[in-house]
């Protein structure tokens, strides 16, 4: 700063500092306090805060799906990993995002703090006094009316207050009045909402939870941690405390599309339905319910949505000897929309060594020349399961692994009986095969339904939504009431026993039917005193 | 089930609203091109009279002509004179007779687009025995019959003809995409689709969508208005109304279309809470609705803020119109979404 040559035509004595205002740490901070709450920097934030949204549509979200963010990720080797540091498949949950919404709500309280210690007191003061001219305000009317000056004034102050206007006499001669200070409220009970919003949001995330779970039809499920397929919950959340209740799946209705053909309606699904019997407690008497897509089952302290089906073939394998080494509804995961689902069988307790079959499960099952067996309607018409079969380890390591999917690293595949090709086996029901090599046999007893289940708790939604209502009621009232000064007043005609009477109005932002209100206002007073226009 | 000569009653009002929406189209086309060759006889006369006055000008230097008066100089065509006072009587709203016919016939056919398209969508909706909004085609001509009523209704309180062309061509071709490329079989609905909130939360944001519309219209008018009004170049845009109230009008319809998209945006919320068990779940189309109520919210600061201009905030207020075009056809088509509803 010293170094700056003084703009003087006098010799500067040397080594004399320049004497410049010094911002001092205070008032960089109340500089940068200024700035952000500046109303341009909100501006700035908001539309940062759109464009900062939309990559999360573009690119696939880890915290929505997961294997796909994967794939991608895979098939861009270079520009994956670079997208990945950067956050784009976390938008919502990445700092840089995290850093716009917070600077916008500390932008946010920033401004909506002192305009509500101004509208606080804007509320109690009463209306400023009578401009001298109030010929001079954006709107203005005058009339003669055949009464005093006094009666005049008192229709005026009638008419204003019907109209729900605040009115004071600073003097004799006029009244001032202020409507609308629903609007500035309406505007700071809309931010102030805002930030309730989050704060449910925020609850929400610390406190909630949510789980997921594959439960096929006549089996059970305890909400229990161990159950969940998978398990998320808040930071704040101790699992050990969840409502005990548990729930058996007795019936999967689904139906699809049969009868309109048309492009993309045939095979859709159009109902599905999970009814199920659950106890509060453990022990507690059983109740009937349903569970539908849209309408979950609210239970206390949780809820639970039916977000997913598919199927679960049942499989029995048995040894040589005919002894039964698995016998399970086995879920497979669905892959497109007429239900070509992929799944696993792990036999562990097959000897002498553990079985893997791998495979497909074909509701309505073809097999067409490009695309092997495949699919065509959704629904159960024509089942079939087509599996290849491996064995070996199938948990190496004893990692945890999908139950979808074979871990192959220390399984073989059996070839089939030639040894030229992979063992290749296609079951309808009720069909059998027999394994090569004595390893035993599959039977492919009957089709069930499985219902994917999440069951979820969100303690903050409740505080969300009156908070998201809140904000839409201010916002209507913000948006929709007018803030308005009216002046009147009053001085004799120089006709006797009449009155000239001047309305003048003023708004607080632009506002086009001033005028009209104005003359409104001047009419009504007319028509008060009995005189016609 | 469905019924499918209902169906097809409801696609042929459907075209019988596109013939009616094309008069309409061509009768405001028709108002726009009448006032043109009007404005230019107008700028002539203005001419004209300003050579006049500068002659009188002239002659008043010269001690010739008398004050107070436009007194033609000597040599001035004899006929500059009545026609520049006429121009100067019947200022104000001289709109030429044939103007004024095609907009009115454009009028009724408005109207009567409105009509029909409700009657398709009233069609529609028995022959699928449920709300008719459940693809990208039903959105489209519900969105439009909204549009058009708005717009409809609108008229009877102010002039809107200025209006028309860029509310009933847009219209137009927003039919035409969904009877070509839109166009979905009259079917049930799939089952997270079935609920009374599809009813609530998609209605409003339709309505919301069709009256955003009019806004975009309103406020590319006046940035075209305003454009040229600096540049001082003559267009037909002179006879719409100023600038400054065109600029408020399209203002007032965003002040109604944005309470609306808050409440679509909460609507959405209590329905994904119960169809997807979480009220909120960054899936695209969320994203760009949250995107689009941003924007919108940016353009009402901004119109607020002194710092801003008018411009400026009207160019946001076409941003917001642009992500929800981006909205409804990107995202609906081509990302993968909990919202994929299109039928395609």
């Amino acid at each position: 700063m010293a170094t700056q040559t003084p703009l003087s035509t006098q010799p500067a004595p040397p080594d004399e500092p320049v004497n410049q205002p010094q911002l001092g740490l205070v008032g960089w901070l109340r500089f940068a306090w200024r700035q952000l709450t500046s109303m341009r920097t909100a501006l700035f934030l908001l539309l940062l805060l759109a464009v900062g949204a939309v990559p999360g549509s573009i690119w696939p979200q880890r915290s929505i799906d997961s294997a796909r963010t994967a794939d991608y990720i895979a098939q861009h080797q270079t520009l994956g990993p670079v997208l990945d540091r950067l956050g784009f498949f976390e938008v919502y949950a990445s700092p840089w995002f995290a850093a716009i919404y917070l600077l916008l709500f500390i932008s946010l309280v920033g401004c909506v703090l002192p305009r509500t210690r101004l509208h606080w007191r804007a509320m109690r003061s009463t209306p400023p006094r009578t401009p001298a001219r109030l010929e001079r305000l954006s709107a203005h009317a005058t009339a003669e009316v055949e009464a005093t000056p006094e009666e005049a004034l008192a229709a005026a102050e009638a008419v204003l207050r019907k109209r729900r206007f605040r009115l004071h006499r600073h003097d004799q001669t006029s009244v001032s009045s202020e409507r609308g200070y629903l609007k500035e409220t309406g505007n700071l009970v809309f931010h102030l909402a805002l930030i309730l919003v989050i704060v449910g949001v925020a609850i929400g995330h610390l406190l909630g939870w949510k789980g997921d779970v594959i439960v096929p039809v006549g089996q059970g499920f305890a909400n229990t941690l161990s159950r969940y397929d998978t398990f998320s919950p808040g930071p704040w959340v101790k699992p050990e405390n969840l409502s005990p209740f548990s729930l058996k799946l007795d019936r999967l209705d689904a139906k699809f599309e049969e009868n309109v053909t048309g492009r993309g309606q045939f095979g859709q699904p159009r109902d599905f339905t999970a009814h199920v019997s659950v106890a509060d407690q453990p022990g507690a008497k059983p109740h009937e319910e349903t569970v539908k897509v849209n309408h979950p089952l609210e239970m206390k302290g949780a809820s639970v949505f039916l977000l997913g089906n598919g199927y679960a073939p049942v499989i029995t394998v048995r040894d040589k000897e005919g002894n039964v080494v698995y016998r399970d509804a086995t879920p497979f995961l669905a892959q497109d929309n007429n239900y070509k689902s992929v799944g696993a069988v792990k036999v562990t307790g097959a000897t002498p060594k553990q079985l893997g079959f791998f495979g497909l499960f074909l509701p309505t099952a073809v097999i067409t020349k490009d695309q092997g067996p495949t699919s065509i309607f959704p629904d159960a018409k024509k089942p079939a399961l087509a599996l290849g079969l491996y064995e070996g380890n199938l948990f190496p390591d004893g990692r945890p692994q999908s139950v979808y999917t074979l871990d192959t690293k220390e399984l073989t595949q059996i070839k089939n009986a030639k040894g030229t090709e992979p063992l290749r086996i296609w079951l309808e029901p009720g069909q059998t095969f027999e394994l090569p090599g004595g390893r035993g046999s599959i039977t492919f007893d009957g089709v069930e339904r499985f219902a994917g289940l999440s069951i979820r708790s969100d303690p903050g939604k409740g505080l969300t939504l009156v908070a998201a209502l809140l904000a839409l009621a201010g916002l209507i009232s913000s948006l929709v009431v007018r803030r308005r000064r009216v002046f009147v007043r009053v001085s004799p005609a120089a006709e006797a026993g009449r009155t000239v009477v001047s309305v003048g109005g003023m708004a607080k932002d632009d506002d086009d039917t001033l005028t009209e209100a104005v003359e409104d206002i001047l009419a009504a007073v007319q028509r008060r005193t009995g005189t016609s226009r | 089930m469905t019924n499918e000569t209902l169906a097809q009653y409801a696609n042929l009002a459907l075209y019988s609203a596109m013939a009616v929406l094309t008069v309409a189209m061509l009768g405001y086309a028709l108002y726009l091109a009448a006032l043109v060759p009007h404005r230019d006889r107008k700028a002539a006369l203005a001419a004209e009279a300003t050579r006049s006055r500068d002659e009188e000008l002239v002659g008043a230097g010269t001690g010739a002509g008398m004050p107070g008066g436009p007194v033609a100089g000597p040599g001035s065509p004899s006929a500059a004179s009545p026609a520049a006072s006429a121009a100067a009587d019947g200022e104000a709203d001289d709109v030429p007779l044939r103007a004024r016919k095609a907009a009115g016939i454009a009028g009724t056919m408005t109207w009567l687009t409105g009509f029909l398209l409700v009657a398709s969508i009233a069609l529609r909706g028995a022959s699928v025995h449920r709300w008719p909004l459940g693809n990208m085609f039903e959105f489209a001509v519900f969105g439009s019959m909204f549009t058009v009523l708005a717009f409809s209704i609108w008229s009877t309180k102010r002039d809107l003809r200025w209006l028309g062309l860029l509310v009933t061509g847009p219209v137009l071709l927003t039919l035409g995409l969904a009877i070509t490329v839109w166009y979905t079989e009259a079917a049930e609905l799939l089952p997270s689709l079935k609920s009374y909130w599809l009813v609530i939360h998609v209605t409003v944001a339709t309505l919301s969508v069709g009256i955003f519309a009019i806004g975009a219209s309103a406020a590319l008018i006046y940035l075209l208005k305003d454009s040229f009004e600096r540049s001082g170049r003559a267009s037909v845009l002179d006879r719409f109304p100023p600038a400054r109230s065109i600029e408020r009008l399209s203002y007032g319809l965003h002040v109604v279309a944005f309470p609306l998209w808050t409440f679509t945006v909460i609507a959405g919320a209590i329905w994904a809470r119960q169809a997807w068990g979480s009220y909120w779940n960054w899936d695209p189309k969320e994203v760009w609705t949250f995107v689009i109520w941003v924007v919108y919210a940016a353009y009402l600061h901004a119109r607020a803020t002194s710092g801003w201009s008018r411009q400026g905030a009207n160019y946001i207020a076409l941003a917001g119109w642009a992500c929800i075009i981006i909205n409804y056809t990107v995202v609906n088509v081509f990302f993968v979404s909990q919202h994929s509803y299109s039928g395609l």
